[in-house]
């Protein structure tokens, strides 16, 4: 800020201080970190000037790790500690791999997550993924000159719960708090709408390098509403790779491949896959560790031809997020075009020809998440702009719980706008059953078998009775991160039991704490000065906040003894913020949440009154 | 703490409760709710009133999703005036329209076994213009004549037709998968 805020005597400071956020693009290949600058969304750039972040992560066995550029240059010569595209690991497990046995790493299976082992022990895509954001938060924090207060990340929009959770996860290990997850095709479409002042339907094809997104959506005056999204979280860049590897392969007539060839030759892959947007044939030559030598050239047409499965597995679901959107193709206004991989020409002819409309391709495919994550953080963060828009998302699948025969029965279905809320009722099979076990899945198929478990959990304390007599509300709950919770209470004969549930595979916060607590830089000196620091963060925002709230409407909404209350409230706070006592601090701040409930829900009431008084009026002249 | 859920989804958006409604003021009452309470515009706020906001926009998103589908609507104007639906347990319709139903189920079946999707795309068309014609017998019933039992037959016919409808969306998505 260049000019010091000096408040009026009498009033409190103007709570508009600048507080740094930041958007970041977790990507499969690359990733970025982006915020707003004086009014622009600008992606930060490393000390050599360079925007992207490989995402690769390599492991020395003294535990210290090389991020980006430098470990993607020995990707080949030490492709167990390298870890590539670790996107693809999230929130999966050893069976949800296909092509686990043509990766060259060796992978351990985990409860809930695969693992891979290298020489500084097995690490989960978590831990992979957290070494890649702290990188990214070094960067901001150096380029922004202090602490940030929370970041946005973008996930695939065809991201499940347990993916979204991992990534979740990933973020607060790497001591970033979270102000949301922000699916990467609407991040697209923000920077994009707002760039160029769009109304209408929209489609975004976001085709990176392991993941394909398909979103619908409506802007109209400040707000985008996804319609519907839908997409392939196992399907990009890296399969067209793949598929020029196995050609390789094939006419070169190699078997029995060591781990670094294969990482040498899919390098070569794809190498020749980006020559091949501007080239209509390229050469691709390589010595393997067996002397063994590779010289063929691939031609445009033979690299269409051997990717087109690829490309149609793109339309597919482009097909279907229209039809859940309730539109056709003439409906939409314009494809925008975001990730690398849609820089492949046969790519922008598939896209052309579906929509039948030539692509958008006026924005940097690489930056455009980026970009949009960082606008949203800057709203987030409470760095109001004048302009203001709404972001209504949408869940990609659907929720449900498996009934008897191994059937689904869905509770919220795909595409329902975020958050959302579903109870259903469910009832005893047994006379005198005390308790129920209940499977929360995720997908579009009819049996459990073929959707994604999410979690398992029971619920005891049922009054025996008779079989059909008990009465079970379980009740989802998603919230605006696209995360799942869920509850259940039996509510006959007065008895209640509750429990709330955290899909299995998620880290419990002991186990992030602890992960934390083990790992070399975060040592127990450092734990708690990080503890202090953040419940001074919290504590110092809820104080703010309810500045605001009082300056703004205090007087009116507030009894004097209600406004008292809250005042004893908020200088106990203000006096343990003077020590260096966290847990003092969090019981404080705790306190004074409790203490403001009331007010909050008042303020909560009134802007509601507030939002409907036009429409009361227009409803009187009927 | 908690909401005043005392108000009716119709009171919710500052609308008459009626089937025929205005879906553009709908719309606009509920962007204009979303721009107050959406948990975007909390994010930097207490937990208190995080968890409320949350609270209000599902409730908001729940509202506008039951009253902007007419079926929907009409299951609520019925759910406000004391009629229930039951519509898993009560499946009496009359012959006239089960024989209807049948045909349909057969012709929908045919086009799935011969992997006719224009077919497909057809009775779907079809459909949705039978569907229209309920709709507006169920605007007369609801709005005009208040008769209520009439009105809920039609929603249980109509939540017959919605389903074959599903039926062929599910069919034309496994064809083209
Ligand atoms: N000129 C090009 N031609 C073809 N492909 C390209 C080109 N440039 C980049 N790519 C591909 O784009 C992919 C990376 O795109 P991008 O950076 O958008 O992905 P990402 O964001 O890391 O992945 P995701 O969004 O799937 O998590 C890689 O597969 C890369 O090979
Ligand atoms: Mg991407």
């Amino acid at each position: 800020m260049a000019l010091l805020q000096i408040a009026e005597p009498g009033m409190s400071a103007a709570p508009h201080q600048h507080r740094l956020a930041v958007g970041i693009d977790l990507g499969t290949t690359n990733s970025l970190v982006a915020t707003v600058r004086s009014g622009m969304s600008v992606v930060l750039h490393d000390e050599n000037g360079r925007a992207l972040l490989p995402s690769v992560v390599r492991y020395h066995a003294d535990g210290s790790t090389d991020v980006g550029y430098p470990a993607q240059a020995m990707q080949s010569s030490d492709p167990h500690n390298t870890i590539v595209s670790a996107k693809r690991f999230m929130g999966r497990g050893l069976r949800d791999l296909p092509d686990a046995g043509s990766l060259p790493y060796q992978f351990a299976d985990a409860p809930g997550m695969v693992q891979l082992k290298t020489v500084a022990g097995a690490k989960s895509p978590v831990e992979v993924s957290a070494e890649i954001l702290k990188v990214l938060r070094d960067r901001a924090e150096k380029s922004m000159g202090g602490e940030l207060v929370g970041a946005v990340i973008t996930v695939p929009a065809y991201f499940d719960d347990a993916q979204r959770q991992a990534t979740k996860d990933a973020a607060r290990l790497a001591g970033l708090n979270v102000l949301r997850l922000l699916n990467e095709p609407t991040a697209a479409a923000v920077a994009y709408g707002l760039d160029n002042a769009a109304e209408g339907v929209y489609a975004v094809y976001d085709l990176g390098g392991g993941t394909f997104d398909i979103s619908v959506l409506r802007l109209s005056k400040g707000v985008f509403e996804v319609l519907a999204t839908n997409g392939d979280s196992a399907l990009g860049g890296d399969d067209f790779d793949h598929r020029i590897y196995c050609w390789i392969l094939e006419q070169a007539k190699l078997s029995g491949i060591k781990p670094q060839d294969a990482r040498l030759l899919l390098t070569r892959a794809r190498e020749a896959k980006e020559d091949l947007t501007a080239h209509p044939e390229v050469r691709i030559t390589a010595v393997l560790s067996t002397g063994e030598m590779v010289d063929l050239t691939l031609s445009s047409e033979v690299f269409t031809e051997i990717t087109r499965s690829l490309v149609n597995k793109t339309l597919v679901p482009s097909k279907k997020a229209l039809r859940d959107a309730g539109l056709e193709v003439e409906d939409v206004k314009g494809v925008v075009m975001v990730g690398g991989s849609t820089r492949m020409s046969q790519i922008q002819h598939a896209v052309g020809e579906f929509f039948r409309q030539e692509p958008l391709n006026n924005l940097d495919p690489d930056k455009v998440v980026a970009l949009g994550a960082a606008i949203q953080a800057n709203v987030l963060a409470g760095n109001r702009s004048d302009d203001d828009w709404l972001l209504l998302d949408v869940i990609p699948l659907s929720l449900g719980i498996e009934t008897m025969g191994g059937l689904v029965e869905k509770i919220i279905q795909r595409n329902s706008t975020i958050p959302v809320a579903r109870a259903q009722e469910f009832t005893t099979f047994k006379d005198g059953q005390t308790a129920m076990s209940i499977h929360v899945v995720q997908g579009e198929r009819e049996l459990v078998s073929d959707c994604r478990s999410l979690a398992k959990f029971e619920l005891r304390g049922i009054p025996p009775m008779v079989a059909g007599g008990a009465r079970i509300r379980v009740t989802f709950q998603v919230d605006a991160d696209g995360l799942l919770s869920v509850s259940a209470r039996e509510k006959s004969s007065g008895v209640e039991a509750s429990v709330v549930v955290k899909p299995s595979y998620g880290l419990s916060d002991d186990e992030i704490t602890n992960m934390l607590r083990t790992s070399q830089e975060n040592a127990k000196a450092d734990m708690t000065a990080r503890a202090l620091r953040e419940q001074q963060v919290e504590a110092g925002r809820l104080i703010e906040a309810i500045e605001a709230a009082l300056h703004e409407n205090g007087d009116h909404l507030l009894s004097a003894a209600e406004r008292a209350e809250i005042d004893e409230g908020m200088a106990s706070l203000r006096s343990a913020l003077e020590g260096r006592d966290h847990l003092a601090i969090k019981e404080q701040t705790e306190r004074l949440n409790h203490i403001s409930e009331t007010f909050a829900a008042r303020r909560m009431d009134q802007s509601v009154q507030k939002a409907l008084t036009g429409h009361k009026l227009e409803e009187l002249e009927i | 703490m908690n909401i005043d859920f005392s108000k009716n989804h119709f009171e919710l958006f500052g609308i008459a409760p009626a089937y025929q409604i205005d879906p553009i003021r709908l719309e606009q009452a509920y962007r204009d709710i979303q721009a107050q309470v959406h948990p975007d515009k909390f994010a930097y706020l207490s937990d208190a009133e995080r968890r409320l906001s949350m609270q209000w926009a599902t409730q908001a998103n729940e509202a506008y999703q039951t009253l902007r589908q007419p079926l929907g609507r009409a299951r609520y104007l019925l759910h406000l005036n004391g009629v229930e639906i039951h519509e898993e347990t009560n499946t009496a319709m009359s012959p006239a329209f089960l024989m209807q139903q049948m045909e349909w189920r057969e012709a929908i079946g045919e086009a799935k076994s011969a992997k006719d999707v224009p077919e497909l795309g057809h009775l779907s068309g079809q459909l949705r213009a039978e569907m229209q014609v309920q709709q507006h017998k169920l605007a007369d019933f609801l709005d005009r004549d208040r008769d209520f039992a009439k009105a809920a037959e039609i929603v249980r016919e109509l939540k017959f037709m919605e389903k074959l409808r599903e039926e062929i969306n599910q069919a034309l998505e496994a064809l083209e998968a």
